[in-house]
Order: C-alpha cells, then structure tokens, then sequence
C-alpha cells in the first residue's frame, strides 16, 4: 500500500481522544459487531468505517467508540464473528493497551441452534451454548445437546 | 436444597444409578407401596406414546399417587397455540412432579428451568429417554448379575436411536463393557459416540452384517428402524429389511444371552425368537414400571 494512501485511510477515519478502538473486523458483519455490542444506543461519539483495504482479511471495517471501554466478557461476545478482532484502548490519544478477542466458554444468545427441532427454533427462548472446541468452533447445545458446528453457525 | 430433575442420562453418576437399579429391584419384590400417597404427578404427553405414558402411570399408581394430566397436544391448551413455558408454570403450581414427553429437542431441560418442581423427560423428540436408559441398565444387571464386563452387540439404526447412544454413555461408567455394532452405513453409529470410547480406552468393533459373530454377546440390543427419521422414502426402503433377528441365529449364543429391545419392534425380531428364554424384550418393559418407580422415589427422596 502506498503511503500516500496510508495517510488517506488514516484520515477517512479521525481519532479518539478516550476510548475504544475495533480494528479487523470483517466489512461484511460490521453491523452484527454493532448489533452485539449495542453500540446503537451509546450517546458518545462513534466513527465506524468498512470496506477497508486490507493485507490480511481483503476488506475490513473498523469502530470507534469514544468514552467506552469494554468488559471482556462484552468484548468477548464479537469473537464468533470477528476472529481476528483487534482492540486498542486509547487515553489522551495514546495506545495504553492492546487486547485480541477470546472464544468464550459459553455463549448465551447471538447463535441460532442449527436444529429446526430444538425447543429455542421453536419458542421464544435465549440460546445457550457450551463451547466444546474453540477452533475450528463447535457449539453444543444446552437444550437439544447438538452440536452447531462453525460453518453452520447463524447470528441471531 | 436444589430439585433434582432427570432430563439426560448423563446428569446422574454411577452413584445415581445404583442407587435406583438397587431401589428397583427392592419395587420389583413388594410393587406396592404407597409413597406417593397425598401427591400429585403431572403426566404432560405433548405427543402419544402409550407404552411409556402406561409404564409411568403404572408407576405413579403403584405408589398410591394422584394423576392429572393429558395424553396428547390435542386435547391440552397447546392446541389454542399455549407456551410449553406457560403450560409449565401452570402445571407446576398444581403438582408435586412433572414427567413429560414432548416432540421438540431441549423441551424437557427448558421445562425443568421453568418449572418449580422437578420434571422427568420421558423423551424429548430424537435427543433424550433417560427412563428408558436405566430400565435397559436394569434388565442387564437382572439379567447378567453385573454392570460391569459386559459385552453389547447394538444392531439396527445405531445412527438416530437415542437409546443406543444413552445406553453406551451409561454403561462406559462401568468397568471393560465391549461394543459390537450391527447397522447399514447409512445408519452406522455417529463418530462422536466412536471418538467417546476412544477418549475412554472402551474398546468397540463394528460388523455390516450378523453372522456367528453375535456368538460372544452377554446382550444383543436390538433396534427398530424408524420411517419417520428418514428424509428420503428410498433410503428407508432400503435398509428396512437389513437386519432382522432369527430363531437360527440363536443356536450356539451363550447361556447367559438375553435379547433386549426398546420396543415396539417391527420386524427385526422374527416372532419366532419370541419363544426363545433368551428373549427378555416383554420382561425388559415390565422391568420399566419398577425402575419408574425407583426414579420418582429417588427424585422425590421417598425412600
């Protein structure tokens, strides 16, 4: 990549003073990140951008949140979609840390059991998964006790 | 102090079992016993099933409990498009104990977080019969005088029977059991119960066809193969007939051999096994009713 372009992606999207910075995330569930984080009812300041160039990925999108730092537990939760997620925390525009995402042991919602016959396809009920392999990922089922297997796996 | 429900065989421990195998074979000598006298039970069957709805009922009768309940969606709210969540909370105000048998997978573990009381799956679609489990653990145990060292022949769908796959999770607690399995590939035991035994050191074979194989089983558990798991009519067709079980086969079968099934059975047992003393299938679902009344005594901590 050119640096002229450098500086010009460095532009589309503007810095934060304190906050988060979400860097890796695949253009295509930018808005399933959001959606998981709630991030549509924070009142600071949000900058996201997607379609971004991207060595590793093709395309990426990226979010700032001004003024919110994350739990890990909450932060934990975008893993099953974007992988590679990185985290940077920012105080006075500075990089204080940098953290990856981590497939939690559990996950509870976000996941659609893949059987049509399980009870949570079929009532209104919260999803609840053991996470018995982490890579590639397989999540078994609380209530039916299958196993959604990472390439069948659908966000709710 | 925490309800204890039974929804998968695998929430209980070796000591569970025992206990209740023990409790089963005390019903099995003085079947009546009024335990259960000035309690209600819940017999909530979303879906029919007459031979394990009767087995509990007899069950509940034997301890001299009260019954209310239904024998299908039909005639229940469900049918006026009711929650299987506020028909629980209904039903749990009313009663002591909640067996329910219903067609969706996970209904009874969502029923048992719902409900107060404690519920006992009498299966939940394709996925859990833990009754059915500890019954066919009784009639071995009957049968056999241990759990332990036994070697199992599994023969028909080892692929969607939920009683094979309960029944190997069961006994690989016991010591060196061996597992034979019997089934058209189509219908061949999944790979995560193959990579269970693995992980435990249980040794298992697996054979396409029965032959005098079958000559070192201390049990010889039989299958239906059911129509309705098939997507496919073809492919049923196909392997409908594969393995049927003859009067023949059973000639140079040891002593000790006892033929079990879930039952009903279609035609992989040939009514000519029927007089065999080797076949134990009829006495196998007698063995239900006092191993039902084990599992409500030990749920409610009766005895």
């Amino acid at each position: 990549m050119p640096d002229s372009f450098k500086k010009k992606l460095k532009l589309k999207v503007s810095a934060i003073n304190n906050g988060t910075v979400i860097d890796h995330i695949p253009s295509e569930n930018l808005f399933k990140v959001i959606s998981i984080l709630g991030l549509q009812k924070v009142k600071s300041q949000i900058t996201f951008g997607f379609n971004f160039e991207s060595e590793k990925m093709g395309s990426k999108a990226i979010i700032k949140v001004s003024d919110v730092f994350f739990e890990d537990d909450e932060i934990n939760k975008i893993s099953l979609i974007a992988r590679n997620a990185k985290l940077n925390i920012i105080r006075d525009y500075e990089v204080v840390e940098k953290r990856v995402v981590e497939v939690p042991d559990k996950v509870i919602g976000i996941v659609k059991c893949f059987n049509p016959k399980c009870i949570t396809n079929n009532e209104e009920i919260t999803t609840y998964f053991n996470v018995i392999s982490k890579k590639p990922l397989d999540l078994k089922c609380k209530y039916c006790e299958k196993i959604t297997h990472e390439h069948q796996m659908v966000i709710k | 102090m925490k309800k204890k429900d039974l929804i998968s065989i695998t929430d209980y421990s070796k000591e569970d079992y025992l206990r209740i195998l023990e409790l089963a074979a005390d019903f099995e000598k003085n079947p009546n016993q009024r335990l259960l006298e000035g309690k209600v039970v819940a017999s909530l069957f979303f879906e029919p099933s007459t031979r394990t709805r009767l087995s509990f009922e007899t069950a509940i009768n034997r301890l001299g409990g009260r019954i209310i309940g239904f024998s299908d969606a039909g005639s229940s709210s469900v049918s006026k498009g009711e929650t299987l969540h506020d028909t629980i909370r209904m039903v749990s105000n009313y009663v002591d104990l909640i067996v329910m048998r219903h067609h969706l997978e996970g209904s009874a573990r969502y029923a048992a977080e719902v409900a107060d009381v404690p519920v006992i799956n009498a299966g939940d679609g394709a996925n859990q019969h833990p009754t059915q489990t500890l019954l066919d653990m009784y009639s071995i145990l009957k049968t056999q005088g241990t759990l332990d060292n036994i070697n199992i022949f599994m023969i028909g769908d080892l692929k969607y029977g939920r009683t094979v796959h309960s029944l190997l999770m069961a006994l690989s607690e016991f010591e060196k059991p061996i597992f034979n399995f019997i089934a058209p590939e189509e219908l061949a035991m999944p790979e995560e119960y193959k990579l269970f035994l693995k992980e435990k050191g249980i040794r298992f074979f697996e054979h396409t066809e029965i032959n005098d194989n079958i000559n070192h089983a201390d049990i010889i558990y039989m299958t239906r193969v059911q129509k309705e798991r098939f997507m496919d009519p073809i492919e049923y067709e196909k392997v409908k007939n594969v393995y049927i079980l003859k009067n023949n086969m059973l000639k140079d079968t040891k002593s000790n051999m006892r033929i079990l099934h879930p039952l009903p059975r279609i035609n992989e047992i040939h009514p000519d096994v029927d007089k065999n003393e080797k076949a134990y299938y009829f006495t196998q679902a007698k063995n239900g009713v006092y191993t039902r009344q084990a599992i409500i005594s030990h749920i409610l901590n009766l005895k």
